[in-house]
């Protein structure tokens, strides 16, 4: 190990932890090591973050996709200046040699579909500013919410499928406004040129040089070099998913996990916090059905939705015996399970029906007849109770 | 390695139609060399993404979608290139893989009906049929097995700005360079005919065919006329009808043109002067006329040398007189007639006003099940003497399941006007399914006819890579005869409707019956007599004693 390192986590489930020192320092060591590879406090309220109320998140509280069942990954190539800009990219060997090796990995967790488009004429939202001594243009870390919106229109929604979609997008900069750089918090121009969103995907700024000479002819052709970025954007799945390595202590040295994107732990974290999030999922799904139930008393519960109910429970409740137990990858297939069972009974159709008799049509029918013969018969209800009642108080009146 | 190539075509047609009208028919064509399978990762540069997921997803062969608002006066106005019936009509072609047809087809209209925000989710079992004879494949097809085709048409739908946008954004330039940018919603929906559609099929990639190409042709066809523009001059121009005018070539194009028929419509001379002048003449036949157009090219660079812009011009050298209006072969023309709400019957007139050659046309009806069709009165009169099909399929409808389907195949002889007529009965139906009040009544959708009508010139076989997109909608089967498809007017029908004040009137009636009748018929039965005192009297009587007292008359 070199020096300064006390820690090397390895890429599977192992770690190497330097014992110098006496037991007290080995004590933390081991507590630091533990919080890294599993899981803290932060990382529940993370995994549940959609339940817990906002009060008690922080400010920068992490937001990471939900877990679904399947996820889509979409890559866009946004041009908007085509007649300056010819620009071609491999996405196709990108991502089988890229991202594919990630995602086999990753397939334990959910179905990933890729594909990618490119979009003419797709402008940012936002006109940059021209920054004199670095003569570039500049994009504010505040005006960058404000970039997506005007793209979305253009990408297209997945019409096709339910997966919630993950976009990643390259931006090649008009001729007029390159080159275009993004500047981060304190001014400083970010080094990557990119940015992400949480639970929607990432940007990218491409820039290309300019030409030699003036009298190149337009369009250039411009091929995108896929490797940098690639790197920008699994770095940017990554930190979709949670992954991050952020904060870690200084004495930590990480194996780097290759091809595959990352290390077993990781996948083991994901795949708990997904457990998690799942059954908690299934005890509010059921929950407010059962509410829903109390309230409205005549809706009609066929008998397919009644036993994906049960079934939801049953799944629910061994996939927390089995988290108890530990074993991570029964568990998370039963929470998977019950989350769509219990998606299922919940948004079944039949559970809309409108019933032939609603309320206030029995009061339309019954009252007309009703109300006009129950009002003599009341009265003189009360005047044979006046009658009984006076006959009770003075009883010796009679002649 | 790389994905399929890629091609686009943008064209322009612009055609003078008989009575001083123009018609502008905008065609974008996508061709794609690449086979969109299931499951397959796509990757898509020019074909949208959207529709290419779509039919990958689904197991899509063909698909035709049209929004259409308005309809083509074939008489006024001549045969059409690409007609379609007002409102919505979609009609799919499904892959052999595909098992379970009716979830697929119901899938594939909720899904187009977001993307293209119209309202095709109400397509479902009551509007569907499954034809026979009429819609034959338009691109490559091994095998029609009919159960695979589904046919819908939503004749109430309206089409407005928002079903043009999205339209649009599928194209790949969207509407800000090329031809697309002459689309602009105020000018377009300010005539009286527009119509939208999106063409879907996979075609042969080369002349060989061993290999398949998908193809998606956007066509927009619109027709401006002098009534709804309000101006009297008939001259018109790019910025007349469009208020914007071409600057420059879609750079993504590989083609981008723009043709404008000038064909002399008496022989003698000419009809129509074009400026500027045209680069180069183009002559095709299309529809069994040879005709003439002028070639403007946008993507050649001696286009716009002298102007920035090409705004073409169309002027008329001598006025229209009504020798000159051109009867189409083949057209139809279909209504309701009868009283009273209870039986009516449809009439369909088919006219051939060829010379001396008869040809034979499928019809095909789709009646909703609320109008209960009597089959035996079916009777088909040419000339004054019936006229038996030689193939004729009906399906009977289904109450709130099923419409009727009637297909037959009728030879029209020369020059002749053919009569069909069929009666109906108008059913009763449930008071939820009643529309609301302030209504235009129910819409039965038009019929289709399709023919191959013969043509008086022969017609080459059509290379399609090196011909105008307008000569190659339609395959055509040999050189004799050009395929042309027709739709008859919508009918609009009066349903017998209940009068829905009726419950308040019942309600109000039996509280008054009971109140009155039963009330005072159970107070005669109890009540019960006292004696009672004289009391002093109540307010109103100490009132009037006292004003009596004032008048000096003795108390009550």
């Amino acid at each position: 190990l070199p020096q300064g390192i006390s820690i090397y986590v390895g890429k599977h489930r192992s770690a190497l932890v330097r014992a110098g020192g006496g037991l007290a320092t080995l004590r933390t060591r081991l507590q630091q090591l533990t919080q890294v590879m599993s899981f803290t406090a932060s990382s529940i309220t993370a995994a549940l973050s959609d339940r817990v109320p906002d009060g008690q998140l922080g400010p920068d509280a992490r937001r990471h996709l939900k877990s679904s069942l399947g996820y889509e990954i979409t890559f866009s190539l946004l041009n908007p200046d085509p007649k300056s800009h010819a620009v071609d990219w491999d996405i196709e060997d990108a991502v089988n040699r890229y991202v594919q090796p990630v995602l086999d990995k990753l397939s334990l967790v959910a179905n990933f579909s890729v594909d990618s488009q490119i979009l003419y004429y797709a402008v940012l939202g936002v006109t940059p500013r021209f920054d004199k001594e670095s003569s570039s243009f500049l994009l504010s870390a505040h005006s960058l919410p404000h970039v997506i919106n005007p793209v979305e229109a253009r990408l297209g929604s997945s019409a096709a499928s339910l997966y919630p979609v993950l976009n990643f997008l390259l931006y090649v900069p008009e001729r007029s406004h390159s080159p275009l750089y993004i500047q981060d918090k304190d001014g400083a121009p970010v080094s990557t040129n990119a940015f992400h969103s949480p639970r929607w995907g990432g940007i990218m700024v491409y820039n290309v040089e300019a030409p030699a000479s003036h009298q190149a002819s337009l369009p250039l052709r411009v091929d995108v070099d896929m490797v940098r970025v690639m790197e920008v954007f699994l770095a940017q799945l990554r930190l979709l998913f949670g992954l991050s390595r952020e904060e870690l202590p200084p004495e930590f040295l990480l194996e780097s996990p290759g091809n595959e994107g990352l290390a077993d732990w990781e996948l083991d974290c994901l795949l708990w916090a997904h457990a998690v999030e799942n059954i908690a999922t299934v005890s509010t799904t059921l929950t407010s059905l059962a509410q829903l139930l109390d309230k409205i008393g005549n809706i009609v519960i066929k008998d397919d939705v009644a036993s994906e109910v049960y079934r939801a429970v049953a799944s629910a409740q061994s996939a927390m015996a089995e988290l108890a137990a530990g074993h991570l990858h029964s568990a998370f297939q039963a929470s998977k399970e019950a989350v769509t069972s219990s998606e299922r009974a919940f948004f079944d159709p039949s559970l809309l029906h409108l019933l032939y008799f609603p309320d206030d049509q029995k009061f339309a029918i019954y009252i007309p007849l009703f109300l006009p013969m129950a009002v003599p018969i009341l009265l003189s209800l009360a005047k044979i109770a006046r009658e009984a009642r006076q006959r009770k108080k003075e009883p010796t009146k009679m002649d | 390695g790389r994905a399929g190539r890629d091609a686009l075509r943008e064209e322009l047609l612009l055609s003078p139609l008989p009575a001083g009208d123009v018609a502008a028919t905008f065609q974008f064509r996508t061709r794609w060399d690449a086979d969109l399978q299931r499951g397959a990762v796509s990757h898509y540069r020019l074909f949208p993404k959207a529709l290419g997921r779509l039919v990958a997803a689904l197991g899509v062969r063909e698909l035709h979608l049209a929004l259409t608002q308005g309809f083509w006066r074939t008489r006024a106005w001549g045969q059409p290139p690409l007609q379609a019936p007002a409102g919505a009509e979609l009609w799919v072609w499904f892959q052999p893989t595909v098992t379970d047809v009716d979830k697929a087809w119901k899938e594939l209209s909720n899904i187009l009906s977001g993307i293209f925000c119209a309202s095709l989710n109400f397509i479902d079992s009551t509007n569907t049929v499954t034809p026979t004879a009429s819609f034959k494949p338009l691109g490559l097809a091994n095998g029609t097995d009919h159960h695979l085709l589904r046919y819908a048409v939503l004749p109430r739908e309206v089409v407005c700005t928002e079903n043009l946008t999205p339209w649009k954004k599928l194209l790949p330039c969207g509407s800000k360079a090329g031809l697309a940018v002459l689309l602009k919603a105020e000018r377009l929906f300010h005539s009286s005919y527009h119509s939208q559609a999106v063409h879907i099929r996979p075609i042969c990639r080369d002349a060989s065919c061993l290999a398949v190409s998908w193809e998606l042709r956007q066509t927009l066809t619109v027709v401006f006329d002098t009534f709804s523009s309000g101006q009297g001059k008939k001259d018109w121009s790019l910025f007349k009808m469009f208020s914007r005018t071409l600057t420059d070539a879609c750079p993504l194009a590989s083609q981008s043109k723009v043709y404008v028929d000038i064909s002399p419509k008496n022989k003698e001379k000419e009809l129509l002067e074009v400026t500027p002048p045209p680069a180069s003449l183009h002559e095709a036949i299309v529809q069994g006329d040879k005709r003439t157009y002028a070639v403007y090219d946008l993507l050649s660079p001696s286009l716009f040398n002298t102007s920035r812009s090409l705004n073409v011009q169309l002027k008329w050298k001598r006025p229209q007189d009504s020798s000159d209006l051109p009867i189409p072969v083949l057209h139809a023309q279909r209504y309701v007639s009868g009283y009273g709400l209870q039986t009516g019957e449809i009439s369909t007139l088919i006219y051939n006003t060829h010379p001396y050659r008869a040809f034979p046309v499928i019809l095909l009806e789709t009646v909703p099940w609320y109008l209960r069709l009597y089959v035996h009165t079916l009777t088909i009169i040419t000339k004054g003497k019936e006229n038996k099909p030689s193939y004729i399929h009906y399906q009977p409808a289904q109450d709130r399941r099923r419409p009727h389907l009637l297909e037959m195949l009728i030879q029209l002889p020369a020059n002749s006007v053919t009569k069909i007529t069929i009666q109906f009965e108008r059913a009763l139906l449930k008071w939820t399914e009643y529309t609301p009040d302030p209504n235009h009544g129910f819409y039965v959708s038009s019929s289709v006819l399709s023919a191959l009508v013969p043509s008086v010139i022969a017609m080459k076989d059509v290379d399609v890579e090196q011909s105008p997109l307008f000569t190659s909608l339609f395959p055509s089967s040999d050189g004799s005869s050009y395929f042309v498809r027709l739709y008859t007017e919508p009918l609009l029908v009066n349903l017998p409707t209940p009068d829905f004040s009726m419950p308040y009137n019942v309600i109000c009636l039996t509280c008054t019956v009971v109140a009155v009748c039963y009330g005072s018929f159970y107070n005669l039965l109890t009540r019960t007599f006292h004696v009672e005192e004289p009391n002093r009297g109540g307010l109103a009587k100490r009132l009037a004693n006292i004003i009596r007292k004032f008048r000096g008359v003795p108390p009550l």
